[in-house]
């Protein structure tokens, strides 16, 4: 069948499911609004996490970032998987414990002050919604390319499929329909890889065909790899550094720090029935998450081989342009993959030097979706890639949505402008709210801002200098007051907003940056997008100082602090 | 289910806090230790096709936050029923 006709019928049916569950799972109460309940299964749940966190990014770029980083790329592989542990250990079973809706209420009561639950509100909206243009961009993206429609109507089919599940479920629609996306979504991602890893090493493991050894041969493939890559001019594959140590330390500690304060994946937390199940549900997440990310390796290093051996099979030997395989058109239509014959020859010299390099152009995120061409899989497995990409995407997005539209409806509006209404209002509010939020992300999705490539940095950044901090205080510390942790998380939020603005421009408008006289990277030659971690001292040091010299916390918070920190038993009686 | 005695709030929190920072060590440990500042190091010995350091950074390290998970979760159930603390 023809490769199109079979990704519309992959893609369709995955979408008749996310319908289908949309009108089986729809919210009755505010409690099924905001967290499905509360009777999530904590195996249940972990899937759904995975899928929640697992965003495009880490569907389509990630495995191309480390197949042209190496070694350098270890830092989102490590970066975004140990936030969990962070968030299993010190936040979830705390914040599962304290059993409310939302991130910004916990430190509304906690910190006994409206004024800094309206400070998390604001962090949570940013983040959530600089995290949300990407995930509508891998939408739009990944509909033009598979199903040959524009970028703009791509989009909006998407929006209408997130409108369903989400306004009408709510966290209960979102919770299965992320179930399914993860099904999706793995299939999609381990099948080529298995088929990839099989053609080259023989192992159907992609985590052990990369310690193998080439099919016939007696050469390891990371050694054959460094030799190709440092023939042609690149560094050594396994060793490769981009940045110094200290910044691939910061790094990789703010992605995690970032990870284990981002809402969206938070609240996921609080739809399990038990303050245990938080703990293992947090340990199923990774399991899921693990699956994905270890065999991101495998597929950047074994695509990076392929597409080195495609265009220089043997050494010295390089393919003609006119011979060039039907993947490679493909790509070159889309203008994610460029030649240029620079020396006239029509053939395909590809290296390091700049100057004669003619693979003038390779996309990090070409190599995901175009590896089963590579590889030479039948077509199904291509349009399955395809649905799993826009799994990755949908899924995202709508814990990202429901993470807003919750601080708007519960935290805004239920917790301070009108807190009369009742819980059929707040349910009304929260339906509202969520269509806002899909419309405003799909608005910035058709109109993508400008600043919107750098936002990423942003958007953990914020959450390791901000939210994580708070929690983490308030959780760990009776000594942290109001003023301290408002203290903190605005000096936090500031120093590092501050930093990236003065390197990349304020909200990323080229010409505005105010370096003047300092040098890039001038703190410690940290780069703006490792800077959270150092937002996140500042933090913990102000909120610490700050409170050492205002007045205690008061009796019943220090209770309650006592109190979220045992399951059961102690203090004040809570509701579940 | 009793109510804890605050001596015994503090006796539990304790334990907790003391189970978490040995696991945060070894957290530390095999991602920015083994991953990073002993990379070249441990570079030294091989895993199969795998050099060490290039392991742990991009499979070891992700395996052991898997396995600290859920060690910490069956050594908290046991901590939360020798305080008589599960929930029912």
């Amino acid at each position: 069948m023809e490769l199109k006709t079979l990704t519309y019928i992959v893609v369709g049916f995955t979408f008749a499911l996310y319908i289908g569950i949309a009108i089986w799972a729809r919210a009755g109460s505010t409690k099924e609004f905001y967290v499905a309940g509360g009777g999530i299964n904590p195996v249940a749940n972990g899937m759904a996490t995975a899928a929640d966190w697992m965003s495009a990014a880490s569907f389509i770029s990630m495995a191309g970032m480390i197949a042209f980083m190496g070694y350098g790329g270890s830092v989102f592989l490590m970066g975004w998987t140990g936030g969990f542990v962070i968030l299993a250990m010190l936040l979830a079973p705390y914040l599962r414990k304290y059993g409310k809706f939302t991130v910004p209420e916990f430190i509304g009561d906690r910190f006994y002050s409206r004024a800094a639950r309206a400070v998390a509100v604001v962090c949570l909206i940013i983040c959530s919604v600089t995290y949300v243009i990407g995930q509508m961009k891998g939408i739009g993206v990944a509909f033009s390319r598979f199903l040959e429609v524009s970028y703009e109507t791509g989009l909006l089919v998407g929006m209408v499929i997130v409108f369903f599940y989400a306004v009408l479920g709510g966290m209960k629609g979102i919770t299965y329909t992320q179930i399914a996306q993860y099904c999706v979504l793995i299939l999609a991602y381990t099948i080529p890889a298995i088929f990839i890893s099989l053609q080259l090493t023989g192992n159907p493991f992609p985590q052990l065909g990369l310690g193998s050894t080439l099919s016939g041969t007696d050469t390891f493939l990371l050694d054959r790899l460094d030799q190709t890559v440092t023939e042609l001019g690149f560094k050594e594959y396994t060793t490769d550094v981009r940045i110094s140590t200290l910044n691939m330390f910061a790094y990789t500690l703010s992605l995690m720090v970032g990870t284990a304060g981002l809402p969206h994946v938070i609240i996921r937390f609080f739809t399990v029935p038990k303050v245990r199940d938080a703990r293992s549900s947090a340990g199923w997440a990774l399991v899921f998450i693990a699956v994905l990310y270890t065999t991101a390796p495998a597929v950047g290093a074994m695509a990076r081989y392929n597409i080195m051996n495609t265009v220089e099979p043997e050494p010295g030997q390089y393919l003609a342009y006119e011979e060039r395989p039907q993947w490679f058109k493909n790509w070159e239509k889309t203008g994610l993959l460029g030649y240029t014959d620079k020396n006239g020859d029509g053939l395909i010299q590809y290296s390091a030097d700049k100057e004669t390099n003619e693979l003038t152009k390779v996309d990090n995120d070409i190599l995901v979706l175009a590896n089963p061409e590579i590889a030479k899989l039948p077509n199904w497995v291509i349009a399955l890639v395809a649905a799993g990409g826009l799994a990755a995407a949908l899924s995202t997005a709508a814990g990202l949505l429901l993470a807003i539209s919750s601080a708007i409806s519960h935290d805004l509006l239920k917790g301070m402008l009108t807190p009369e209404i009742d819980e059929k209002q707040e349910l009304m509010a929260s339906r509202v709210a969520m269509a806002a939020a899909i419309a405003g992300a799909g608005y910035l999705g058709f109109n993508p801002p400008g600043f919107a490539a750098g936002t990423v940095a942003l958007a953990f950044g914020l959450a390791a200098s901000s939210i994580f901090p708070a929690l983490m205080m308030g959780i760990f510390s009776k000594r942290v007051n109001k003023e301290g942790a408002i203290a903190g998380m605005v000096a936090g939020i500031g120093v590092t907003l501050l930093y990236v603005f003065q390197h990349k421009g304020i909200m990323f408008i080229q010409g505005t940056e105010f370096l003047g006289s300092m040098s890039p990277n001038w703190f410690m030659g940290i780069e703006p997008n490792a800077f959270g971690c150092v937002g996140a001292i500042v933090n913990f040091v102000v909120a610490f100082a700050v409170s050492s010299v205002t007045k205690e916390v008061p009796d019943d918070v220090q209770e309650l602090v006592e109190n979220i920190r045992v399951p059961a038993g102690a203090g004040m009686a809570q509701d579940h | 289910m009793s109510k804890l005695t605050d001596d015994q709030a503090q006796a539990y929190w304790k334990r907790n806090l003391s189970l978490m920072v040995k696991l945060m060590v070894v957290w530390f440990i095999v991602s920015y230790g083994c991953g990073i500042l002993l990379f070249d190091a441990l570079n030294e010995i091989r895993l199969g096709g795998y050099k060490l350091g290039f392991w742990f950074a991009q499979q070891g390290s992700i395996y052991t936050f898997v396995a600290l998970i859920f060690y910490y979760t069956k050594k908290m159930a046991a901590l939360d029923r020798e305080f008589n603390v599960e929930e029912e």
